[in-house]
C-alpha cells in the first residue's frame, strides 16, 4: 500500500563537503542514506529519517544536517500533524501504535513551576567548596523510634535493612532485551562507581554483571524473566514492578525478534518467541496479595534486603501507597505521567496516569498524615531532567529518584522515540549486536559517572545556597519551595506556598 | 511458645513441631535443619504458615503433615516437598528446582511462573493453575493435576508441560475450566478427558498425541502414579489431546510500527 506519510525530517547534505565515505550510509540503521554506485554518489532518501543525528554526529566532513520537513498542512489546532499522521498509520496497518521513550505531550510540567530558596543575609549560606555537604541516603524502613542499650550505647531497636547511596540518583529500571548489555554494563558500572544503584528492569540479569550486585536493583514483575535464588541473592534491593508510568495498567511484550541467544539465556525462555509480561502480576490482585509477595521475597532474601515496590502514578496513588507500605514495602517507586519506556501503545503512553509532582506531593502527605511515612523510602522517576528536579522532589518529599532518560541521553540517545522498532542507530535500545556494539561500556559508564558527578556538585551548591549541609535538611522539606504560576489547587496538591506570599 | 517446639536431628532426619510458629519463625528453623545436614524432615501440625521452603537450595526432603499456607516452595531451588493434606495458593510460585507432591487439592496459581522442577497434585486445583509456566533448555517444569481445573487454565504459557488427568470427572463429565491456554506462546498441555472448543484460548491448537508425546507423557504419568498409588496404564487407557500454542508470537499482529 502507498504510504501517504510525509517524511518527518529532511537531511540536507552539503555535496561540496561530501567525500562519499559513506560512514552515513553504515552509520544510519534506518537506510535513510544510500550509495548511488552508477553515479559514485552518496544520496539520501528522506521518507525513514527518524531524527537521532547520529549521522550528522558521525559525519566526519560535517556535511549533514537534519531538519524537520517543512511541508506544512493548512492551520488547523485541533487536526494538528501529529493526529493525521497517526490515523494515516493506522489506515495502513490497522494496529495499535506503538512508541518508545516518554510522554512528549505538552501537559504541565511542575518542575517548571516550582522554584527553591536560597539563604540571604538572615542565614548565612554555606559555601560547599569548604563545607562538607551530605548526600548520603538510605533506603529502606525506618524505625518509629530507636532505643539505645544504656550499658553497651549501642542500638536496641532492630533496623529493617538499608542500602546507602551516595548520591539520591538511580538508574532506572530499563530491562536487557530492551536495552542492550552494554548499556547494561555501562549503568551497573556508573552506579558502582558513584556509589549508588541501578536497576535491572524485569528482563533478568545476565552472569556478566553478578559481580556489580551490590549496586544493583533487581526486579521482579509480572513476566518473572530469569526470577532466580541467585539473581534475588546478588541484589542489593529487589524490586516487584507493578506498574510504570510510560504504560500504567499495560504488560508488554518484547517481540521475538529481540530475544537474542543472550537475551534468551538472560530472560530463561527460548530464542525468538515472544516474551510476554501479563498486565496485572497473576498472584498479585490485591494489597493483601501484594503483601504475601513482599514477604515470599523477604523470605526468599532471608530479611537481608530491602524490598520495593513500583506503581505507575495514578488517580488513587496516595490511597495505594498507603496500602503498599501497610502490605510491607520498604521502598515505594512512583513513576510519573512523563515516565518513559522501550516501547508503549502510543495512546496509553500520551494519556494514562497522573504527573509524578501532583503524585509525589500527594503520596508524601497522605502517608505522614497516617504517620507511616518513616516505614518506607519513596523513590520518583518519571521525567526528571536535572539536578533542579532532582533537589525539587527531594523537597516535595522524595528520598531519592530514578533516571532512565537522562541515563540514556548521556549515553547518546536523542529521543528519536524509536526504542520500539529494535534499530537504535545509537545502539541503546536494541539486540542487534551489529549495534549494540556503538556502546563502548568503557565510555558509557565514563559519560554516566560524569553526570552523576555534575548533579552531585550542583546538589551541593543548592543546599549550600540554602544554608543546609546535608539532603536530609531538604528532604520533605516544602518551604524551600515557592510556586510560580499555580492555581490554588494545584498549591494545595503540592503543599507548596505561592511565590511572594 | 518455644518448648513447643521439638526439633531434633537424628539419622538426619529433623522434626519440627509447627504449632503456634510463624511463618518466619518455620523457615528459620527450616534454614537451621537444612544447615546442621538434614536430609529429611517432617513439619508436624502446619497450620496455614506461608512461603515454607521458599529459599532452600539443597536436595532434602519435607514432609508436611497439616495445610501449609499460600506460597509453597516459592521461587524454591532444589528441594522435595511432600504435602499429606491440601495446599493453598501460589504452590510453586516462579519455583525454580525441586519438587512438590500434594496429596489433596491446591489452591489457585500452582506453578505460576514456574521455570523447573516438578509438581504433583492427587486431586484438583484452583484457577490460573500453571499460568505463565516457561522453559529454557533443560530447565522444564511439570505440573501433573489428577482432578480438574478451574478458569485460565495454564494462561500465558511459555514453556514446561502441563497434564490434567480428570481422574475424578464422572462419566461423560467434562473439564468445565474456560480460556485455557489463552496467550499461550510455549509449552504443551496434554488433557485427559475431553473440553469444547469454547473453553480454548484462540491461541490454542489441538492435536492427537505423536510418538513421542505418549512417551512424555508416559514417563511422567508414571510418576505421577507412583506418588499417589494409581495404576499408569489405567490412567493412560483413555484418550488424551495435545493442546499447543498455535503461534509462537501470538501478539505479533496487534502492532503498528
Amino acid at each position: 500500500m502507498r504510504t501517504y506519510l510525509p517524511p518527518k525530517f529532511i537531511v540536507e547534505r552539503n555535496q561540496e563537503r561530501c567525500i562519499q565515505c559513506q560512514v552515513c550510509v553504515n552509520q544510519c540503521s534506518f537506510e535513510t542514506h544510500y550509495y548511488d554506485a552508477e553515479d559514485d554518489i552518496v544520496r539520501s532518501r528522506e521518507g525513514t529519517c527518524v531524527g537521532c543525528h547520529r549521522c550528522v554526529m558521525f559525519c566526519p566532513t560535517g556535511a549533514l544536517n537534519v531538519r524537520r520537513n517543512p511541508l506544512e498542512y493548512r492551520e488547523n489546532l485541533n487536526w494538528r500533524p501529529e493526529a493525521i499522521e497517526d490515523i494515516i498509520k493506522q489506515a495502513e496497518t490497522g494496529g495499535v501504535l506503538l512508541t518508545g521513550m516518554g510522554n512528549d505531550k505538552g501537559y504541565r510540567i511542575y518542575w517548571d513551576h516550582l522554584v527553591l530558596n536560597a539563604s540571604q543575609v538572615t542565614n548565612p549560606s554555606i559555601d560547599p567548596l569548604r563545607e562538607p555537604m551530605e548526600l548520603t541516603t538510605y533506603l529502606g524502613s525506618k524505625p518509629d523510634k530507636v532505643e539505645i542499650d544504656p550499658d553497651t550505647l549501642s542500638l536496641k531497636t532492630r533496623v529493617a535493612p538499608q542500602v546507602k547511596i551516595e548520591v539520591p540518583v538511580m538508574f532506572a529500571a530499563m530491562s536487557y532485551g530492551a536495552v542492550s548489555l552494554n548499556v547494561h554494563e555501562s549503568l551497573a558500572r556508573a552506579a558502582t562507581e558513584a556509589g549508588t544503584l541501578w536497576n535491572t528492569g524485569e528482563g533478568g540479569l545476565h552472569p556478566s554483571l553478578y559481580k556489580y550486585g551490590s549496586n544493583t536493583i533487581v526486579q521482579v514483575a509480572s513476566g518473572r524473566f530469569g526470577v532466580h535464588q541467585d539473581y534475588l541473592d546478588a541484589a542489593a534491593v529487589v524490586e516487584i514492578k507493578i506498574g510504570q508510568g510510560a504504560k500504567p495498567g499495560i504488560g508488554g511484550h518484547l517481540p521475538g525478534e529481540k530475544v537474542s541467544a543472550e537475551v534468551s539465556m538472560t530472560r530463561m525462555i527460548p530464542r525468538g518467541t515472544d516474551a510476554l509480561s501479563p498486565a496485572p502480576q497473576h498472584d498479585i490482585y490485591s494489597i493483601e496479595d501484594l503483601a504475601q509477595l513482599v514477604h515470599a521475597l523477604k523470605e526468599a532474601t532471608n530479611y537481608t534486603k530491602p524490598i520495593s515496590v513500583k506503581i505507575a502514578a495514578v488517580h488513587n496513588s496516595a490511597a495505594i501507597a498507603s496500602g503498599m507500605v501497610r502490605a510491607g514495602a520498604d521502598i515505594i517507586v512512583l513513576d510519573g505521567l512523563r515516565g518513559s519506556t522501550g516501547a508503549a501503545p502510543k495512546v496509553i503512553r500520551d494519556n494514562v496516569g497522573i504527573p509524578i509532582e501532583m503524585a509525589l506531593a500527594s503520596v508524601d502527605s497522605r502517608l505522614r498524615k497516617e504517620g507511616i511515612r518513616n516505614q518506607a523510602s519513596l523513590v520518583i522517576s518519571g521525567g526528571i531532567r536535572n539536578s533542579g528536579d532532582v533537589a525539587k522532589a527531594i523537597a516535595l518529599g522524595a528520598d531519592a529518584v530514578y533516571i532512565g532518560t537522562a541515563a540514556l541521553v548521556a549515553l547518546g540517545c536523542c529521543l528519536c522515540q524509536q526504542c520500539h522498532t529494535g534499530k537504535c542507530a545509537w545502539g541503546i535500545c536494541t539486540t542487534d549486536l551489529a549495534l549494540t556494539k556503538r556502546i563502548n561500556p568503557d565510555i558509557g559508564a565514563r559519560r554516566l559517572g560524569n553526570l552523576l558527578r555534575g548533579w552531585s556538585l550542583e546538589l551541593k551548591d543548592i543546599l549550600g545556597g540554602m544554608g543546609v549541609n546535608a539532603l536530609e535538611s531538604l528532604r520533605g522539606n516544602r518551604l524551600h519551595l515557592r510556586g510560580v504560576g499555580l492555581t490554588d489547587t494545584e498549591l494545595e496538591i503540592l503543599g507548596v506556598r505561592m511565590a511572594g506570599s | 511458645m518455644t518448648e513447643k517446639i521439638h526439633s531434633e536431628k537424628a539419622n538426619s532426619v529433623a522434626k519440627i513441631d509447627a504449632y503456634g510458629l510463624s511463618h518466619r519463625e518455620l523457615n528459620a528453623r527450616l534454614r537451621e535443619a537444612v544447615s546442621n545436614g538434614s536430609q529429611k524432615i517432617e513439619l508436624q501440625n502446619v497450620y496455614g504458615q506461608r512461603y515454607i521452603g521458599t529459599d532452600l537450595d539443597k536436595a532434602v526432603e519435607i514432609e508436611i503433615f497439616g495445610v501449609p499456607g499460600n506460597d509453597l516452595g516459592a521461587f524454591m531451588n532444589g528441594p522435595r516437598i511432600i504435602v499429606r493434606g491440601n495446599a493453598q495458593d501460589g504452590c510453586g510460585n516462579t519455583m525454580n528446582n525441586g519438587e512438590i507432591i500434594v496429596h489433596g487439592h491446591a489452591g489457585d496459581i500452582i506453578g505460576l511462573s514456574a521455570r523447573g522442577g516438578k509438581i504433583f497434585v492427587r486431586d484438583d486445583v484452583g484457577y490460573r493453575a500453571g499460568i505463565h509456566m516457561k522453559e529454557y533448555q533443560d530447565k522444564k517444569p511439570v505440573l501433573v493435576i489428577g482432578g480438574t481445573a478451574q478458569d485460565f487454565f495454564a494462561e500465558y504459557m511459555a514453556g514446561g508441560v502441563v497434564i490434567l488427568l480428570g481422574l475424578n470427572l464422572k462419566e461423560g463429565e467434562h473439564h468445565k475450566a474456560k480460556f485455557i491456554g489463552t496467550g499461550m506462546h510455549g509449552g504443551v498441555i496434554y488433557l485427559r478427558g475431553s473440553v469444547d472448543n469454547y473453553q480454548l484460548g484462540k491461541e490454542v491448537g489441538v492435536a492427537d498425541l505423536d510418538e513421542k508425546d505418549l512417551q512424555t507423557l508416559k514417563q511422567y504419568i508414571i510418576e505421577f502414579a507412583s506418588h499417589f498409588g494409581f495404576n499408569a496404564e489405567e490412567i493412560m487407557k483413555q484418550k488424551f489431546s495435545k493442546l499447543f500454542p498455535r503461534w509462537l508470537r501470538p501478539y505479533g499482529r496487534l502492532y503498528a510500527y
